[in-house]
């Protein structure tokens, strides 16, 4: 069990703010169920629309995404939207004493329910100067597929909290905690904030499946890459798939076993099994579920 | 903190030694510190004690003393039982074994395919039970081991392993079972069944952590692990752990001294837990197989809140020491590998707790746990945006 200091403990279990604000100004909403911590932040203005009047949480999660949540509610109660807006994480870890570096992501979380909120309110309110994070174009991508990471998210967890390793983006963010394909990216993205020099290009090409494959050699490579990379993955979550055929660039795929039923089978299709032929054959292919 | 007011339910992690065992160890650690295998009385004295452990564990488990290997721990039986099997049965590349297992053969299995051995993994329905059919089919003639646990640890759930082994020696398979969580918790008689090789844990029967057992079947082709001296019959190499072998040899008479005890007043205490617990908290859900369960184990998850809250509020207001199979509590970011092949539902993944009983549980504690986890379940649905009218 984690070692958690008194502050976190006392919010944990004497959290304050809890609940819904009815006529909040901004709402925002950050995670979701499948990924084990999600918060919902409601902020409610004074009359000159500027300063924070109230504000209440509900979270699921664990005692430091709970404690994390409610501190950040203490921490905005008061501030006027300028001041509260150039809060960040550190600062939540910093008002509850410590947390443990693999829990920094509760702080993380907090901060970008505040931003949610304050994007909510924007949306609602474009004429009050909202102070609203603008993400830049293109770094909404989804570098983690298994808890929804987005490219912003990650640049902004490295930039705030001065990150160097991957491990340590992953207790940020989370992201790479799931089943790892994306580390490489996020060491991309790390080295690319922090100036590390990239690897020669040529060893990355090397890697490139050829961009010229006989039909017969696709074929005999979409074979391989089922029976030994996708299928194998899948079984060690107890699922399986079958590959049924393949027209053109469209790999027709059935899921079995505990895929099948897999509220995430989509995700789990598009993102990794699509992902990986992509990566292994070719990047035209697309992945057609059969039922 | 006072450790008389531990509520201790976390027994499929580890027990308490038994006031017994301790007795009969220390005077291994103190008087009697002699190598067994030295010439002198002094050394006789110990490879005596190590003879009469042998027979009480063989007697535990239904098994001949020779059958019986001292190990350091349940992994390493796990791991010295697989990697054998791969050896001697030379030709054979495959390994079948379930997707509910301890990381102890999971891992090792993850790690086997990497180096190019074709594992097959059985699934688990909704209950985490396994499909004999689905063993039938994928056991074939190129299977050098078929390796399922005999309990699980999480849930609890009982798996068929003399089934299973009979169907492994069909096709001229080995049969492993991880047996961690069994012995001692349900009669056991492999001179019964086709079992090749089990593995038991002396922490999880009131011995102490750091001593463990393969039983390996006699003619069973077996290739040691460890190698180094001739310990252990040429099986296992290594100064023998004297006072943990003594240890666990007075459990093993303890475990079977008791083994009605578990059938009826630990299986009592867990059902009533379960009865007090299902009557009084929001949504909760049994996980595992009814009909075939350790009697000491309950998994219940509550919906919509996360474990390690639980887990921790349990413990600021009863000092109630349980488990749960959250994310949060494992230092991973994903839940139970086994709860998520039985494909749990997302609102339950993330809420799961286990209460795990031994002998020393006593109705007053499971009282006071019915009493106050329901509040606590409670609360933190009042804090969760999720499962809400």
């Amino acid at each position: 069990m984690w070692d958690y200091t008194e502050k976190v403990m006392d919010y944990f279990l004497h959290p304050r703010n809890i609940g819904e604000i009815a006529d909040a100004e901004g709402i925002g909403e950050v995670g979701n169920i499948v990924c084990g911590d999600a918060m919902k932040l409601y902020v409610k203005l004074a009359d000159d629309k500027k300063t924070i009047a109230d504000v209440k949480f509900q979270t699921f999660g664990c005692a430091s995404a709970i404690a994390s949540s409610s501190a950040l509610t203490e921490m905005l109660k008061g501030k006027t939207l300028a001041d509260a807006a150039k809060l960040t994480n550190q600062d939540i870890a910093d008002f509850l004493g410590e947390l443990p570096e693999e829990k920094m992501h509760c702080s993380v979380m907090g901060m970008e329910a505040f931003q949610a909120a304050l994007i909510d309110m924007h949306k609602k309110h474009p004429d009050w100067n909202v102070p609203v994070v603008i993400e830049e174009e293109g770094e909404n991508r989804i570098v983690c597929q298994c808890f929804s990471v987005t490219e912003a998210r990650i640049r902004e967890a490295i930039k705030t909290n001065h990150l160097t390793t991957v491990e340590q983006v992953t207790h940020y963010t989370k992201a790479g905690g799931g089943c790892g394909g994306c580390k490489p990216d996020i060491q991309e993205i790390l080295d690319d904030i922090n100036g590390n020099k990239k690897k020669s290009s040529d060893d990355s090409a090397a890697a490139r499946p050829p961009s010229q494959l006989t039909n017969l050699q696709k074929i005999a490579l979409i074979q391989s890459t089922f029976d030994d990379i996708i299928r194998p993955g899948l079984k060690a979550d107890g699922g399986d798939a079958q590959l049924i055929d393949i027209d053109g660039n469209n790999v027709m795929v059935k899921l079995a076993g505990r895929c099948a039923s897999c509220p995430s089978a989509i995700q789990t299709l598009k993102h990794w099994v699509e992902a990986k032929l992509r990566e292994k054959v070719s990047g035209a292919l697309n992945v057609v579920e059969v039922k | 903190m006072n450790e008389q007011d531990i509520i201790y339910v976390d027994n499929n992690a580890t027990t308490a030694i038994a006031p017994e065992v301790f007795a009969a160890m220390e005077p291994f650690l103190t008087t009697w510190y002699g190598n067994p295998s030295s010439p002198h009385p002094f050394g006789s004295r110990c490879a005596k004690v190590m003879v009469q452990s042998r027979k009480a564990v063989a007697e535990l488990i239904g098994a001949e003393p020779e059958e019986i290997i001292f190990t350091s721990c349940g992994t390493e039986s796990d791991n010295a039982a697989i990697m054998s099997a791969l050896e001697t049965q030379k030709g054979r590349r495959k390994i079948v074994t379930c997707a509910v297992e301890h990381p102890a053969v999971l891992s090792t299995c993850h790690f086997l395919q990497k180096q190019g051995i074709h594992v097959d993994f059985l699934s688990v329905d909704h209950q985490g039970r396994i499909n004999l059919d689905e063993a039938r089919a994928v056991i074939d003639d190129d299977t050098a081991l078929v390796t399922v646990m005999w309990a699980n640890n999480e849930i609890g759930n009982l798996y068929p392993v003399e089934e299973l082994a009979a169907i492994a020696h069909e096709h001229g398979a080995l049969f492993h079972t991880d047996a961690v969580q069994a012995v001692g918790k349900i009669p056991i008689n492999l001179r019964q069944s086709q079992i090749d090789f089990l593995s038991l844990s002396g922490h999880k029967l009131h011995a102490p952590k750091g001593v463990g057992v393969l039983y390996r079947r006699r003619f069973t082709p077996f290739l040691p692990y460890l190698i180094g001296g001739h310990q252990e019959h040429g099986q296992r190499a290594g100064t023998e752990n004297v006072a943990s072998i003594a240890a666990l040899g007075k459990a093993a008479e303890l475990a079977m001294e008791h083994l009605r005890d578990e059938q009826c007043t630990v299986k009592a205490l867990r059902d009533r837990l379960e009865q007090g617990l299902l009557a009084s908290c929001m949504d909760p859900v049994v996980n595992g197989d009814p009909e075939h369960r350790l009697p000491n184990t309950s998994s219940i998850c509550f919906k919509y809140i996360e474990g390690e809250a639980i887990l921790l509020r349990m413990y600021q207001a009863a000092h109630i020491c349980a488990s749960s199979g959250s994310a949060c509590t494992s230092g991973s970011l994903e839940p139970s590998h086994v709860l998520r092949a039985m494909g749990l539902d997302y609102q339950s993944l993330h809420g799961s707790i286990r209460f795990s009983f031994s002998r020393y549980n006593i109705q007053d504690e499971v009282d006071t746990i019915i009493r106050v986890v329901p509040p606590i379940i409670s609360a933190l649905r009042d804090l969760s945006p999720f499962g809400r009218k």
